[in-house]
């Protein structure tokens, strides 16, 4: 073989490969997600369907967090539409046994048991009661969130709402979806929904 | 044997001095404990353990692992941690230092794979040879700058989905790694989160890893790391030394290239 072919087959396959490089991103989505799917499996009550997303958890990771606008619309109205209301019309439960579901960061890891009651991760990420130094900052501080925003009805519809599913509002927010996916029951969000709003609350008083 | 020394000093100071310690839950204290204790770390018995089960025949096929390969060819030790993983031509594969033990331990010594992954991470009463042998390669490559390849288009293809299963979604929680650790300056309760999209976080991270936990009082391997992980992550479990696993500690790896290998740690 003659330089000038070395020269011709080098110059065909620099204008082939930008087109396959192009291309290229798809081939590792679809591969890591046969992979992840492939790796994980049972343990406990954390199945291996765990892996399955939602379109929701699958349009976040494809956009990194940030999906075009259309679909951002189409999906919060969607988990909007998805939230259980409580039957009773009231919002507004135990700020005290808010405060001890805050403070707990159980529930649904594969070593938590099937039926014991999941806590509400609260100060994992946000600070809320003046007297818990130990809260973490992931999310924003809800400290005297209540003294500032009132306890009107509205006002705990809304929070009610944010706990049930944050993504109705923000789609690829980082906090979990705690009505929607089961993981706290309606009565646990009223008592998160009091250590919030009531005046009484640590959260408010101090 | 100074060291060894203060290591067992750090085990004592460990079981009493740290509850106190972790009672404060401030930062603060807990660097300055991690001060206090950090030229002995209780980590390196775990390494002695391992120095020996290396060198000692073992398994139905009476071997010891002087001829494994990790990578700098049979028997080198020193380094090989700084550049794992990495794609072996034997197996045709990416694999970590714990995917590659297992190769080494069925190849060489004949030992049962099953027999080395069903219970992989140490108990108080279950001390797994596998443990140790991690903790003393890693202890190899101490003060060895991290120069770990993508070269080859089988590890450019780990990393790229090993960045994917990083940023994956999913779960009950919502939560992909990138929840806790895609951003900087954040917690959870008191604990920093390492930003491993940022050089210096993951750096700082990666390099202390495999490390000794004080509060559970026992040594823990990178493998380990990820699977706790996860299980907080509210994932299901990840398989022992899976291609998902290795292909995360490649895209974390690679993050943590520059910097000089410090483990194996010592942890809160």
């Amino acid at each position: 073989m003659n330089a000038k072919w070395i020269i011709a087959i080098a110059m065909a396959l620099a204008q082939v490969v930008p087109a396959q490089a192009a291309k290229a991103d798809a081939a590792p989505d679809a591969k890591a997600a046969a992979i992840i799917k492939r790796d994980f499996h049972d343990n406990g009550i954390a199945k291996a369907d765990r892996v399955n997303q939602d379109e929701l958890q699958a349009l976040c990771t494809r956009f990194g967090d940030n999906p075009p606008r259309k679909d951002q619309e189409r999906i919060e109205k969607q988990q909007t539409q998805a939230i259980k209301w409580p039957a009773d019309g009231k919002y507004l439960g135990d700020w005290k046994a808010g405060e001890q579901l805050a403070q707990s960061g159980a529930g649904m890891t594969w070593s938590d048991k099937a039926g014991d009651p999941a806590g509400g991760n609260c100060y994992n990420c946000h600070q809320l009661s003046a007297k818990e130094i130990a809260y973490g900052t992931i999310g924003p501080s809800l400290l005297h969130f209540g003294n500032t925003r009132g306890n009107t009805a509205e006002v705990q519809r809304y929070v009610y709402a944010r706990i049930y599913n944050a993504k109705a509002a923000n789609m690829c927010a980082n906090m979990p979806r705690f009505g929607h996916m089961g993981i706290l029951t309606e009565a646990q969000i009223k008592d998160l929904v009091a250590l919030l709003l009531d005046p009484e609350s640590l959260v408010n008083k101090e | 044997m100074k060291n060894l020394i203060k290591a067992a000093l750090a085990i004592v100071l460990a079981s009493g001095g740290y509850a106190a310690l972790a009672e404060d839950k401030g930062s603060d204290e807990i660097a300055k404990y991690r001060e206090m204790i950090s030229d002995a770390n209780p980590a390196e018995f775990d390494e002695m353990r391992g120095e020996e089960l290396w060198k000692t025949a073992g398994g139905p096929k009476h071997a010891s692992l002087e001829k494994c390969d990790l990578g700098k060819g049979p028997g080198v030790v020193k380094g090989a941690y700084a550049e794992l993983p990495r794609y072996f031509p034997d197996t045709k594969r990416v694999q970590d230092l714990e995917s590659r033990l297992l190769t080494c331990m069925t190849g060489l010594q004949g030992i049962a794979e099953k027999d080395i992954t069903t219970k992989p991470f140490g108990t108080v009463d279950h001390k797994p040879a596998i443990e140790a042998l991690v903790a003393y390669v890693a202890g190899q490559s101490k003060g060895v700058s991290m120069a770990v390849s993508v070269k080859h288009p089988k590890e450019k293809e780990a990393y790229e989905i090993g960045k994917r299963v990083f940023f994956y979604r999913a779960g009950p929680y919502d939560f992909s790694c990138a929840t806790c650790h895609g951003q900087s300056n954040l917690r959870i309760r008191m604990q920093d989160l390492p930003n491993f999209t940022v050089k210096k976080d993951a750096q700082q991270a990666y390099v202390t890893w495999p490390a000794y936990r004080v509060s559970q009082g026992l040594f823990r391997s990178f493998q380990w790391r990820l699977n706790d992980c996860f299980r907080q992550q509210r994932f299901p479990e990840p398989q022992y030394a899976s291609e998902a696993t290795i292909d995360l500690t490649m895209f974390l790896a690679v993050s943590a290239n520059g910097a000089k290998y410090d483990g194996p740690g010592l942890k809160r």
